[in-house]
């Protein structure tokens, strides 16, 4: 059972919204504005964004204050003196109370500066920069293949059923069934160690070649996409399952259309709604899944940075990571309700 | 869910019946019981194993002198880089593994049932803040919040997975909350309320019950997430201290040996992909026990030879544009027995009954729409002398739309949901008439205006859900003449209409009749609509056609009790102030027709013979056919 998320259009629908509009000059355009679709749906994920950063900075920063030994000790170490101690926690702001804190540190996050890191004193904006590159490179890379595979096993699950189907359904299955950090290694010793066609471990920028940059990829999208596929080929399945038993299929074909545009057309394009909407639950899983997955290949990306930040115990750093990470899902989110606003007719009427 | 009335069993709505036996059911499913087996087996090896083999959490525990060993009789699976024992290590570390399963577990059944219970019961806020909730959480990034948790508390696991089971939560009740809604809404709890039985009671009687299904699912599959992020932090090396074992921890472990010895991976990645996949196996099978009865029996028709029997050839010379021969359709059981009849050119044939009789069956056999299991078993449908029930899909597609057009009864769904309306015309248009892309579209206006609806350019940029019932319907219309067919079939197409909607369809169809001298096939239990524009009737009862005959020779007499009970339980012909008088008894289901007439039972002339053997359908009159041994009495 690979999880099938359960799709509710309603809640897709963005409504709910009541923006106060005034009477000024402005208002007419305002009012199409809000009662446009697009502008509805971007409105509503923006307005479950604000809490979503808020809760997650915040919570995060009142987990941080329970720490035992803070920043200040990470950065002296034991051999402080009291007096070294005490200044250093006033000059990070250390003494004030925990939302003083958190209100400083807020008011400059907002201006993209997310404090340093209290091992490499390097600014957590810049760590997250610097190793941005690797880590977006495996995620939309395992996305591409986990939709290009994933919607091509399902459809042919759907389409052929019988034997061949069920065995789509199994290799699906299978392929959720293995965690990433283990496929991963497996792949290492098959295609690094034995066959020796891709590197075992590293990053190599795309700047410097695509082509090894590709090649640096291949294993670890490899091993992060067998759970995108798994997940978006069962979503294809029954979503196609479902629309191929639809009234509407039945009255195409009753009126001979021909069953390639019956197939790829009307099917696809009606089951594409919830593989969509599974979509922005696979995106929030490869951003799990990369953490892991760069563990094992050595991709000197974000999950690496925040795996080894947290050993260390530096938490700006693991903290900058968590609050980053909750924006890319905001975005995925946003992006994956504007597909579904264009792809499903019925919620765009205003 | 019922099941209909051509035996199939529909799919979709179920509800998550856990009757007693629903455990037995499940553990009869051999893939279900061992699934079951194997979770019981880890659990037994996670309690008995770290007690039965103490030393293997020491710190010396290997021996140096027996490391990278192959699997043996001495150690079963082989040795590590220290010369520990992997079986030994992989059986001890069973525990945390699961442990740290049950920790998350444990949180999210904790929090997640109450809270989606109590939102889909009590709805209201509550409701609202279940959805809030879920909302957010399924934004949250889990795993990198639960690394945060981590570098607060390095090492402790509990507060791992008690922050990976709280972000979980608000997904099951979700998914409890959805399961809960409809339970609420069913009589017997209504009633159980209004009976005074405490909300309490109710939700423990009632509504539990009713999700455990659900929730024995969404356990599985959180289970299974919850295993994953266990194995995986401990592959991190950020849940378990070395050297007590685990079992992210042995791949972490074999990992930095990759280049030395490929082996040690297998052990406990294998262990951990069985468990997950037991795991899914097993929330499958809870859902497939829990819904068995209402799921269709294979998923999309394929077509295999649609006639069980090859049909005798066609023989030249039938007069008829259609001729439906001895047509016999079988899902499970026979539906449809013995049908015949004809429709000429530019003729309109009514088909009557009540529902349940086989109408639609009838009509969709014509051009191969049987849905699911459904093949014509025998018979013959002949069409400008060609034979579609021996027609391969292919051959059937160029008779479809081309020849003959159908519409049906449910304009509102019948119609794609995604393309604009005039798209969809010219998609047919443009198929059928193998023309341009413009004239496609000066033609699917022309269309649109044929079907009389007002402003033909602006209805060809709405989306069907723009439209009403009415409208709908029109383009269906449309669309089903794109094709110019010499023949429309019309299952009931004015059934979800209502009234004066009705009676415009009606009059459009004959309109279309009069200026394109088109044949229709018209299913309806409306006897208005047979007077209003059927020149033929063929009624049908259980399968069978019991009378056929000029529309208005069988208004004036009906040569069939049925026929004559049906005309009697006309609400525009019974006399007003009177009851309105019924058929008594229902409509038989296929696998109980009774003997001889099937109509017997309900009939108010059955006489003894009419049960003992089958009635032939036999000629009365000139153009009239019946099915009763007693009609010279109805004649008289």
């Amino acid at each position: 059972m690979v999880p099938e998320i359960d799709v509710q259009l309603d809640q897709a629908v963005p409504d709910g919204i009541r923006l106060r509009i005034g009477d000024g000059p402005l208002a007419p355009a305002l009012r199409r504005l809000a009662r446009h679709p697009v502008a509805r749906v971007v409105g509503r994920r923006l307005l479950l964004a604000v809490p979503l950063l808020l809760v997650v900075s915040a919570s995060s920063f009142l987990l941080l204050s329970l720490t035992p030994g803070d920043a200040a000790n990470q950065i002296l170490g034991p051999h402080a003196t009291a007096e070294q101690y005490a200044s250093l926690r006033r000059a990070l702001g250390l003494d004030l109370p925990v939302q003083e804190q958190y209100l400083h540190w807020l008011r400059h996050a907002l201006t993209g500066d997310l404090g340093a890191s209290v091992i490499t004193g390097e600014t957590v904006t810049r760590a997250i920069g610097e190793r941005l590159a690797p880590t977006l490179s495996l995620i939309v890379g395992s996305l591409l293949v986990s939709v290009l595979v994933g919607v091509g096993l399902g459809l042919f699950s759907a389409i052929r059923g019988g034997r061949a189907g069920r065995l789509a359904d199994a290799l699906a299955l299978a392929g959720y069934s293995v965690p990433a950090f283990w496929i991963g290694a497996e792949l290492i010793v098959l295609f690094a160690v034995k066959l020796t066609w891709f590197p075992a471990t590293g990053y190599v920028p795309v700047s410097h070649s695509p082509v090894d940059w590709l090649r640096s990829l291949v294993l670890p999208v490899a091993a992060l996409s067998l759970y995108g596929i798994a997940a978006v080929a069962r979503q294809t399945r029954e979503a196609m399952l479902d629309v191929l038993a639809s009234e509407h299929i039945r009255m195409a074909r009753a009126n001979g259309l021909p069953a390639r545009s019956i197939l790829f057309r009307h099917a696809l394009r009606n089951a594409s709604v919830p593989v969509v909407t599974v979509l922005g639950v696979v995106a929030v899983g490869l951003l799990g899944g990369t953490i892991f997955v760069e563990n094992v290949f050595a991709l000197p990306g974000l999950g690496v940075l925040v795996v080894n930040a947290s050993l260390q115990g530096d938490l700006p750093v693991v903290q900058g990571v968590a609050v980053f990470f909750t924006l890319v899902v905001i975005v995925v989110n946003l992006a994956i309700d504007l597909a579904y606003t264009w792809l499903n007719p019925r919620v765009r009427v205003a | 869910m019922s099941t209909s009335s051509f035996g199939l069993e529909l799919r979709g709505g179920g509800s998550w019946a856990s009757s007693p036996g629903f455990l037995r059911r499940l553990l009869r499913r051999p893939l279900a019981f061992a699934c079951c087996a194997y979770l019981l087996l880890l659990v037994g090896v996670a309690i008995v194993a770290p007690v039965a083999l103490p030393a293997t959490n020491g710190e010396f525990a290997g021996d140096l002198a027996s490391i990278h060993q192959g699997p043996s009789l001495a150690h079963l699976l082989g040795t590590d880089a220290v010369g520990r024992d992997v079986l030994d290590r992989l059986l001890v570390g069973t525990r945390v593994t699961l442990v740290g399963v049950a920790e998350a577990l444990l949180i999210v059944l904790v929090l997640g049932v109450p809270a989606g219970v109590v939102a889909g019961y009590f709805g209201g806020w509550t409701d609202r803040a279940v959805a809030w909730l879920s909302d957010i959480a399924f934004s949250i990034p889990a795993i990198v919040f639960v690394i945060v948790v981590i570098s607060v508390f390095p090492g402790s696991m509990l507060a791992a997975m008690t922050t990976l089971g709280v972000l979980a939560a608000p997904g099951l009740m979700r998914v409890v909350r959805s399961a809960t809604l409809p339970v609420r809404e069913e009589l017997y709890v209504e009633a159980a309320e209004i009976a005074g039985l405490g909300r309490p009671y109710v939700l423990g009687r009632h509504i539990l019950p009713r999700i455990t299904g659900v929730v024995i699912v969404q356990a599985s599959f959180l289970a299974s997430v919850a295993l994953v992020a266990q194995t995986g932090f401990a592959f991190l090396g950020m849940l378990v201290r070395p050297p007590a074992p685990s079992w992210g921890g042995m791949v972490a472990d074999g990992t930095k040996l990759l280049f030395v010895d490929g082996w040690l991976i297998w052990p406990p990645g294998l262990a951990i992909a069985v468990t997950i996949l037991a795991l899914c196996l097993l929330g499958d099978a809870v859902r497939d026990a829990a819904t068995e009865s209402w799921l269709a029996p294979e998923g999309p028709a394929r077509r295999s030879p649609r006639r069980a029997t090859p049909g005798r050839p066609a023989s030249p010379g039938t007069a008829a544009l259609l001729s439906v021969e001895g047509l016999s359709v079988g899902f499970a059981t026979r539906v449809v027995d013995g049908v015949s009849f004809d429709v000429e050119a530019g003729q309109t044939v009514g088909i009557v009954g009540e529902s349940g009789c086989g109408k639609s069956v009838t009509v969709s056999a014509i051009l191969g729409l049987l849905p699911g299991a459904g093949r014509i078993e025998d018979g013959r449908v002949l069409f400008a002398g060609q034979d579609l029930a021996a027609l391969s899909e292919r051959g059937l597609g160029r008779v479809r739309g081309g020849e003959i057009g159908f519409v049906s009864q449910e304009p509102m769904v019948s119609l794609d949901p995604a393309f604009r309306v005039g798209h969809q015309l010219e998609e047919a248009l443009r198929h059928h008439l193998k023309v341009s892309k413009v004239a496609a579209r000066a033609r699917a206006i022309e269309l649109l205006e044929t079907v009389r609806l007002p402003d033909p350019e602006t209805v060809a940029r709405r989306y069907p859900h723009e439209l009403s019932g009415g409208m709908t319907q029109r383009v269906a219309i449309a669309r089903a003449l794109a094709g110019e067919p010499k023949l429309l079939i019309a299952d009931e197409p004015t059934a979800a209409l209502d009234v004066t909607v009705q009676a415009e369809i009606l009059a459009l169809l004959r309109e279309l009749k009069a200026s394109r001298n088109m044949a229709i096939l018209l299913v309806t239990h409306d006897w208005g609509v047979v007077a209003d524009i059927c020149d033929r009737v063929v009624v049908m009862y259980a399968g069978q056609v019991v009378e056929r005959a000029d529309a208005r020779a069988l208004f004036r007499r009906p040569l069939h009790p049925y026929t004559r009970a049906l005309l009697a339980s006309d609400p525009h012909h019974a006399p007003e102030g009177d009851a309105l008088p019924t058929i008594p008894g229902i409509v038989p289901s296929p696998a109980r027709w009774p003997a001889g007439c099937r109509f017997h039972p309900r009939c108010a002339l059955a006489v003894r013979a009419c049960g003992e053997r089958p009635i032939d359908l036999e000629r009365a009159t000139v153009g009239r056919q019946t099915r009763c041994i007693r009609f010279e009495e109805l004649a008289a």
